[in-house]
């Protein structure tokens, strides 16, 4: 009885915390719709490959390549890059599961693995429970879809300045998540303000300008969190928190 | 309309392999003190590394984006609540564009 309650529980607070990423998801999947329209889908296709892929800018790249007539393999290659990341942050919340926690629940939490979902999930304490990380994939998750295949049907009829504050709101989610941790540790502050800075240089060297985000992500991610983990190792206690 | 359906497909493997391997073939806790580390410290980076200039480049203006960072931060810094922190970045460009434009 008590085990269904404390599901409940996770299970409503992820809700709740799905919400910002609902609105942001909202936002950005209404401006990728109108990618999508751009080179012909269908709501019912830009549906399909949202609620499939999960992706901002995987699926902006697979619009893309539809539209240039792209062979398929390039399709598979694309997808693999723009989506790397991905990879790094299921190793990472591959450590989070309990190991009494049933081995399907991986299967499905893994196609919700988005810069989003993970960052909520990832920066709880204890042990991951995935009812949290549904209760958040139930709200957030249909928000991408049908704002994708609404983009592709309304097209430009939202308000631009709506849209324009609305895509804040998943930065503004990032913050909350990487602000309040480095305010309590000098080793997450160093991470996060080197991470800003090595992003902007990134933009800024009309040399490294050309990497394309995605690429970036991953070699800042590498990079710092090497070099963070080299300087701060971690204390052997934490490590099994 | 077969082939989008059939692109659309391709992608999903893709996307869904990329993230399912490791999260089911790394079943053990990790050992090494290096590798935790490491992977402690992943989601603070990317994330920081996807926030900042992309929160500067995704308003109508920039300014608007720079004062969304600068609120989001201290709303974050002051109550680290996500919905609180989110809903103040947003209003914040909502309210510059309205009076700039």
């Amino acid at each position: 009885m008590r085990r269904i309650r404390n599901k409940k529980a996770a299970f409503l607070n992820g809700m709740q915390d799905g919400i910002p990423i609902a609105l942001g998801y909202f936002a950005v999947s209404f401006s990728l719709g109108i990618a999508a329209r751009n080179v012909g889908l269908s709501p019912a296709q830009g549906f399909l490959a949202s609620a499939l892929c999960n992706a901002s800018a995987g699926e902006y790249a697979l619009f893309t390549l539809i539209g240039a007539n792209a062979a398929y393999w390039e399709v598979a290659l694309v997808t693999l890059i723009t989506n790397a990341r991905y990879f790094l942050m299921s190793c990472a919340l591959s450590q989070r599961f309990s190991p009494s926690t049933p081995f399907f629940h991986r299967l499905l939490i893994g196609n919700y693995i988005t810069d989003e979902f993970f960052g909520i999930a990832v920066s709880r304490e204890g042990d991951l429970k995935p009812a949290y990380y549904y209760g958040a994939v139930a709200v957030a998750s249909p928000c991408w879809a049908v704002g994708t295949a609404l983009g592709i049907r309304l097209g430009l009829l939202l308000s631009a300045r709506v849209v324009s504050a609305l895509s804040v709101a998943l930065y503004g989610m990032f913050l909350a998540i990487i602000i309040p941790p480095a305010k309590k540790e000098l080793s997450v502050a160093c991470c996060v303000l080197a991470g800003f800075a090595c992003s902007w240089a990134f933009g800024a060297i009309p040399a490294l300008a050309a990497i394309s985000t995605g690429t970036r992500t991953i070699l800042l991610t590498v990079g710092i969190s090497a070099a963070a983990a080299l300087l701060f190792p971690i204390r052997e206690e934490e490590s099994h928190a | 309309m077969h082939r989008n359906l059939l692109y659309i497909l391709i992608a999903f493997v893709t996307v869904y392999a990329v993230r399912v391997l490791p999260l089911t073939l790394i079943r053990k806790p990790i050992q090494s003190r290096f590798v935790r580390s490491f992977l402690r410290y992943v989601p603070y980076v990317t994330l920081a590394v996807m926030t900042f200039p992309a929160i500067v480049e995704a308003t109508a203006i920039p300014a608007a984006g720079i004062a969304a960072l600068a609120v989001g931060i201290a709303v974050a810094l002051w109550k680290g609540n996500l919905l609180a922190v989110s809903g103040a970045c947003c209003a914040v460009v909502f309210l510059i564009e309205l009076l700039v434009q």
